[in-house]
């Protein structure tokens, strides 16, 4: 310890002295570096603004030498574009559902992997972190025929206590609910952060809490939740953009045309079809862009509202 | 003094065995609990893999039972016959339904057939036929030969390989540079890093797509692996902070010895930082083992380079209404992650809990 600290102190003079190290430092940080400043000039900054010019253009890969610039007419058309507003709202409509589900679906299964009496706790985390590995394709084909309105166990046990359930896949308005029904399986790594929190709480506030006669209800309400409310509203700002995002399961159970009856035609779908179907790339440039947006107000706005809700314990 | 010796150890006795007690039921009522949660939680799992072993008979009778199960039939005089539980008055014997007749019916008992035909009263129909399990595995087969899995997992198993050799390398590489290298701009490098986790792909994926198709790469897995090797943020993220807790004494100590950055890379912080990359590696390896937009945008058309993940999207497609094949097909999907998961699963949650996220 001592050698350590005297070696700490007297470096840093040594150093500041020889410049040629410090050129030779900055050198060597660069060559390290370089993969990631190559890569970030690659594929974020020139496709970024590559992707600003193509939503001022007529640019389809269909027939490119018809590249032109067109100022603004996409951003026009985007706005007077009926399937815009309705896979906006389609989209909506799954996020008012699966952000709920993305949130007190973990936040339930971290209260029950931590609680203190739970026989085998490692054993339920791995358990219920599992389906995250699980490929989104293979989670939408089992969720698929498990919600099968015949075959499906969901509709059988519905059957069995009574209940006609509903024909999914072919019901317009139950397709979105079960769309979001299949991020259940999706919720491993929010369940595992929020665990994380639930366990930086310090014991002694409960302790105190438990003296002073709170019940555990109380100190759930007044304790936990406000201790890992920062845990909570990062994953609320992942879960948000992430449904925004949705795409692999209305591709696969709409068919990628948006079945039934375009009840599945989400905002990425409709992105998808333009850009990689109809190859207008300047028009998808444009939806590109607005989702960004669009995903970047919400962001805004998320933390806006964090001032009243968010407890940080470390002040910030 | 002789009543207080001996009340007190049985007071504290007593104490201690109904808080002995509590702690039980409490355990017991937790883990229960726990238990109808992962049961209900994992069901779906439960629906692939008892289909899966199910032929297309064994999936719509409607009263098979929860196993894969047949009927079982009896062989009598050169025919097959039915079995069925019938209750008869020494209790209920399975017997093969020879003729049938409203309100009385002819058995057999497959213990002894030679008794010739056993008359019977009752309506066969309230009868309940005999099951036995009865997997069935030809849809592992029938699933490989309609859409060639296991080239599919072998092309897989490629792309995911070369990429996560790539990530591991850059990462490192640049993670080693952030965590260790004094650099003017530094700070502000590591926020631009970071911000690029929360970009949102769509904003740069068409001019990429257009990029990688001007250069030829259109229809080839190189727009997968190749931007791989200019590492990713996450992970750079996760090992940085790795290398940071490696103290900094030990890395001094070998570049004053005159190793070289790279040497001291090799020999000083990758031997420290095994959980670290194992971790990067399984993300990665997962990622690209279940990514699907990326191989459905460049590999359209291509089916012998699909991955798994577009294969199976081809197959539900395809045979959505062969449950048991569609269902084998899955099950071959996610059996490797999932076993290198229960192999792993340590790393991946200390991975998890050091990015506070996974990719």
């Amino acid at each position: 310890m001592a050698v350590a600290t005297q070696a700490a102190t007297a470096a840093p003079p040594i150093r500041r002295k020889i410049t040629a190290s410090q050129r030779r430092e900055i050198k060597w940080g660069l060559i390290f570096l370089s993969p990631w400043i190559i890569g970030f000039a690659l594929f974020t900054v020139f496709p970024m603004v590559a992707s600003l010019v193509f939503s001022v253009t007529e640019f389809n890969l269909l027939h490119p030498t018809e590249f032109k610039f067109i100022g603004l007419s996409n951003y026009a058309r985007l706005f007077s574009d009926p399937q815009v507003i309705q896979s906006l709202l389609i989209t909506l409509k799954f996020a008012l559902i699966a952000v709920p589900i993305g949130i007190f679906v973990p936040l339930g299964l971290a209260l029950l992997v931590n609680a203190k009496r739970l026989f085998g706790k490692n054993v339920f985390r791995a358990l219920f972190y599992m389906p995250q590995m699980i490929s989104a394709v293979a989670v939408v084909v089992v969720f698929g025929a498990v919600l099968n309105s015949e075959s499906g166990w969901i509709n059988q046990i519905l059957t069995a206590i009574g209940i006609e359930g509903p024909r999914w896949f072919q019901d317009e308005n139950w397709v979105i609910p079960a769309l979001a029904i299949m991020t259940v399986w999706t919720v491993g790594s929010t369940m595992i952060t929020m665990l994380a929190g639930l366990q930086n709480v310090p014991t002694e506030m409960y302790e105190a809490a438990r003296v002073d006669g709170a019940s555990p209800v109380r100190s759930f309400f007044n304790i936990t939740v406000p201790m890992i409310s920062p845990v909570i509203f990062y994953n609320l700002v992942l879960a948000l953009i992430g449904s925004f995002q949705v795409f692999i399961a209305p591709f696969i159970i709409g068919a990628g045309r948006g079945d039934p009856n375009g009840s599945t035609m989400v905002y990425n779908l409709y992105l998808y079809k333009t850009a990689f179907a109809f190859l207008d790339m300047g028009y998808g440039a444009t939806l590109a862009w607005v989702m960004f947006v669009i995903c970047l107000i919400l962001t805004v706005v998320l933390f806006k509202t964090q001032r009243r809700w968010v407890y940080y314990a470390g002040g910030e | 003094m002789t009543a207080a010796t001996v009340t007190r150890p049985r007071n504290t006795f007593n104490w201690a065995a109904r808080r002995r007690w509590r702690n039980f039921t409490a355990t017991s009522a937790a883990t229960l609990l726990g238990l109808i949660v992962l049961t209900a939680f994992l069901m779906p799992l439960g629906y692939m893999v008892l289909t899966s072993f199910k032929d297309v008979q064994q999936i719509i009778d409607p009263n098979a039972p929860f196993l894969p199960s047949r009927p079982v039939t009896f062989n009598y005089q050169g025919q097959d016959y039915p079995l069925m539980q019938v209750p008869t008055d020494s209790g209920t014997k399975e017997w093969a339904l020879v003729e049938k007749g409203r309100e009385a019916s002819k058995f057999v008992d497959p213990q002894n057939p030679d008794a010739g035909l056993i008359d019977w009263v009752g309506r066969w129909r309230t009868l309940q036929p005999v099951y036995r399990v009865d997997p069935f595995t030809g849809n592992f087969a029938a699933a490989n030969d309609a859409v060639n899995v296991f080239r599919a997992m072998r092309n897989s198993f490629i792309i995911a390989g070369l990429g996560t050799i790539g990530t591991v390398l850059a990462s490192t590489a640049v993670a080693y540079g952030f965590a260790r290298f004094n650099i003017p701009g530094k700070n502000v490098l590591f926020i631009i890093l970071i911000g690029t986790i929360i970009l949102p792909s769509q904003v740069t994926l068409i001019p990429t797509y257009v990029f990688f198709r001007a250069i030829g790469w259109g229809g080839t897995w190189w727009p997968l692996i190749v931007p791989h090797f200019f590492s990713n943020a996450y992970n750079v993220f996760l090992l940085r902070q790795y290398f940071l807790s490696i103290p900094k004494e030990l890395d001094e100590a070998a570049w004053i010895d005159g190793a070289s950055p790279i040497r001291t890379l090799v020999s000083v912080i990758i031997p420290q930082s095994w959980p670290a990359l194992t971790a990067v590696a399984m993300f990665h390896f997962f990622f690209a083992w279940n990514d699907f937009f990326a191989p459905l945008v460049y590999l359209t058309g291509k089916e012998e380079l699909y991955p798994i993940s577009v294969a199976l999207t081809q197959f539900n497609n395809a045979f959505g209404s062969q449950p048991g094949q569609l269902m084998a097909a899955t099950l071959m999907t996610i059996s490797l992650p999932v076993i290198i998961f229960f192999l792993a699963q340590r790393h991946f949650m200390q991975g998890i809990v050091i990015t506070g996220v996974e990719k």
